[in-house]
């Protein structure tokens, strides 16, 4: 299957410094493709030269084939829908209406019931109506992910989108991505957690300082020469069991 | 129509008939019921030709401010913004300094008309700078350095004005106020408060969009680009309008979103029409106030508006530092 989502060598620079350096990516429908790097890799940046938020020095980001940069902001919302790292929210609306914002343009009745629905899947059902300046970081999360989940999108594309959230809600969440991805939706994350990524993830491609220095399925790449070089961390993953296990065992020592 | 907006078109009907009947000279019942009966009477003169367009004139700028104040807050998503934060309420005081200072103030509509123009300039400038930078930081930043400026220029008006007369024209014009408005002066200013009350109105769904930060909002779907510039030109209309027509009136723009944001859901958008209702609301009364409160010169209504709209805007400052903190 052709990728729906595509980087071809795209470099970006950000203060004068190359913060993604000739980055190559390709996600198909179907897949979950996780993003892994240390503090600073350029995993973010990655997501928004893919979404055509971040300006390219050189090399192009591609979604349905077609130049990002040539589509307007209708065509572009049509195929990628995008959870930001940022979780501020503005002003202290329902988190009904926030979930809602992911379908701008479905009328009122409908956009209110894919907004209920979606806050059911992310475990909020019954605070609906609940401000969300009154939520905990972690409830607010949610919202945010049932704001992206209400999109009707074939690209869903989510920086960090388990952070802050407890164990459960982690694993809530990646199921959810992966239900998606299962049917039929290509779907990108950035994670921390290298261990839930190699569970659910198809594929993942690890960034150093800004080089794509791995891409493929995790029992590749996240081999122990990668695990050292780009996160510093000593440690193997196992595939014995039911899904892969990654045992980290500890920080690299230093010379 | 909602109940809080029913409330608030309730308080301005109640207020325009208090307008009616409050001002320095108390009417009796003879003298108002002459006023309603007999058009060439005196009482019916200070009525309909002085009280009411007063009235009027202190409702449509109350209520361009507050809806220019709620689309600044819902823009910036900040709620400290209000209509001068990007320097335009600056200019359309300098616009009407500088035409008090050369002498302009004899031709009829001058002033007003200086001061929409430079705030109209000023606001072309923020709506191409709001079209290319889409971080609400940036468009402060911007503003608040165009505010400097602007606030030096009419430094120099002062420094440089012929006599000391001219500097007290000058100086009571920006203080504020819709005493002696007739109708011609509204009507002079309604048609850029209509235009910018559109573009306010079509820039709302984008507002509610930014909620959740520019680049969530830059992929929504929806022409951000567009939205964040009518926001821009919308509210400096409103706000460039309402100085030509009574000089600087503080904190409205500031205050009255934030007395109708809860009854509004939130929702920066559907804020903006209640935020100009609360607008006219606070303006009438503010205006009331400084006909009763018995002084020997009348308070100006950016004096009046400013006593009040000062410790409100610390309360809100404290509020929203006991949010920070958690």
């Amino acid at each position: 299957m052709n990728p729906i989502l595509t980087l071809r060598q795209a470099t970006v620079r950000r203060g004068g410094r190359p913060v993604l350096k000739a980055a190559d990516l390709a996600v198909r429908p179907g897949e979950l493709v996780g993003v892994l790097g240390a503090n600073g890799a350029g995993k973010t940046t990655l997501l928004r030269a893919a979404m055509g938020l971040a300006r390219l020095e050189s090399g192009s980001a591609e979604l349905g084939a077609r130049d990002v940069r040539g589509l307007s902001e209708r065509e572009r919302a049509g195929y990628a829908a995008y959870l930001p790292q940022d979780r501020r929210v503005g002003w202290n609306m329902s988190a009904w209406r926030v979930a809602s914002l992911g379908a701008p343009f479905a009328p009122a009745a409908v956009a209110r019931t894919r907004a209920l629905a979606a806050l059911r899947r992310v475990g909020l059902g019954g605070l609906e109506d609940r401000g969300v300046l009154e939520m905990s970081g972690g409830e607010r999360a949610r919202v945010l992910l049932a704001r992206l989940l209400v999109v009707d999108a074939p690209i869903l594309v989510a920086d960090e989108p388990i952070a802050g959230l407890d164990p459960d809600a982690q694993l809530l969440a990646l199921d959810l991505f992966r239900d998606a991805a299962d049917h039929g939706a290509a779907v990108l994350l950035t994670l921390h957690d290298l261990a839930l990524a190699a569970q659910f993830c198809d594929r993942v491609v690890v960034l150093s300082e800004g080089v794509v220095v791995a891409d493929g399925p995790s029992t590749s790449a996240l081999r122990p020469d990668i695990l050292a070089s780009a996160f510093n961390l000593e440690g193997r993953l196992e595939t014995g069991g039911a899904s892969p296990f990654l045992m980290v065992t500890r920080r690299k020592p230093q010379p | 129509m909602t109940r809080l907006m029913v409330l608030l078109l309730i308080a301005m009907v109640a207020l325009t008939g208090a307008g009616l009947l409050l001002g320095e000279v108390p009417l009796s019942a003879a003298q108002l019921v002459q006023a309603f009966t007999d058009p060439a009477s005196g009482p019916h003169e200070v009525l309909f030709a002085i009280r009411l367009p007063r009235t009027a004139a202190a409702l449509v700028v109350g209520a361009a401010l507050g809806m220019a104040g709620a689309v600044m807050q819902g823009l910036l998503r900040n709620p400290m913004a209000d209509p001068g934060v990007l320097g335009v309420s600056g200019g359309a005081g300098l616009g009407a300094a500088a035409a008090i200072a050369f002498g302009l103030s004899g031709a009829p509509g001058a002033i007003e008309g200086a001061a929409l123009a430079v705030a109209l300039a000023v606001g072309a400038l923020l709506t191409v700078l709001a079209a290319r930078f889409r971080e609400p930081e940036t468009l402060i930043l911007f503003g608040v350095a165009l505010s400097a400026l602007l606030g030096a220029l009419t430094s120099l008006v002062f420094n440089f004005a012929p006599s000391p007369v001219t500097l007290a024209e000058v100086f009571s014009w920006l203080l504020g106020s819709v005493a002696n408005r007739d109708w011609g002066d509204i009507a002079r200013q309604l048609p850029a408060m209509a235009l910018g009350a559109g573009l306010c109105l079509y820039a709302a769904r984008g507002l509610v969009a930014l909620t959740l930060g520019d680049e969530a909002a830059a992929l929504s779907g929806l022409p951000m680009t567009r939205l964040r510039a009518a926001a821009v030109a919308g509210a400096s209309l409103l706000t460039g309008a309402s100085v030509a027509l009574a000089g600087i009136v503080g904190f409205v723009g500031l205050a009255a979103p934030h007395l109708v944001r809860a009854g509004a859901g939130g929702n920066p958008g559907r804020v903006l029409l209640p935020s100009a209702m609360a607008g006219a609301v606070l303006l009438a009364v503010a205006d009331i106030a400084a006909r009763v409160i018995p002084t020997d010169l009348e308070l100006k209504l950016g004096v009046m508006t400013a006593l009040v709209g000062a410790p409100l805007f610390a309360l809100i400052a404290w509020k929203a530092a006991r949010n920070w903190r958690g």
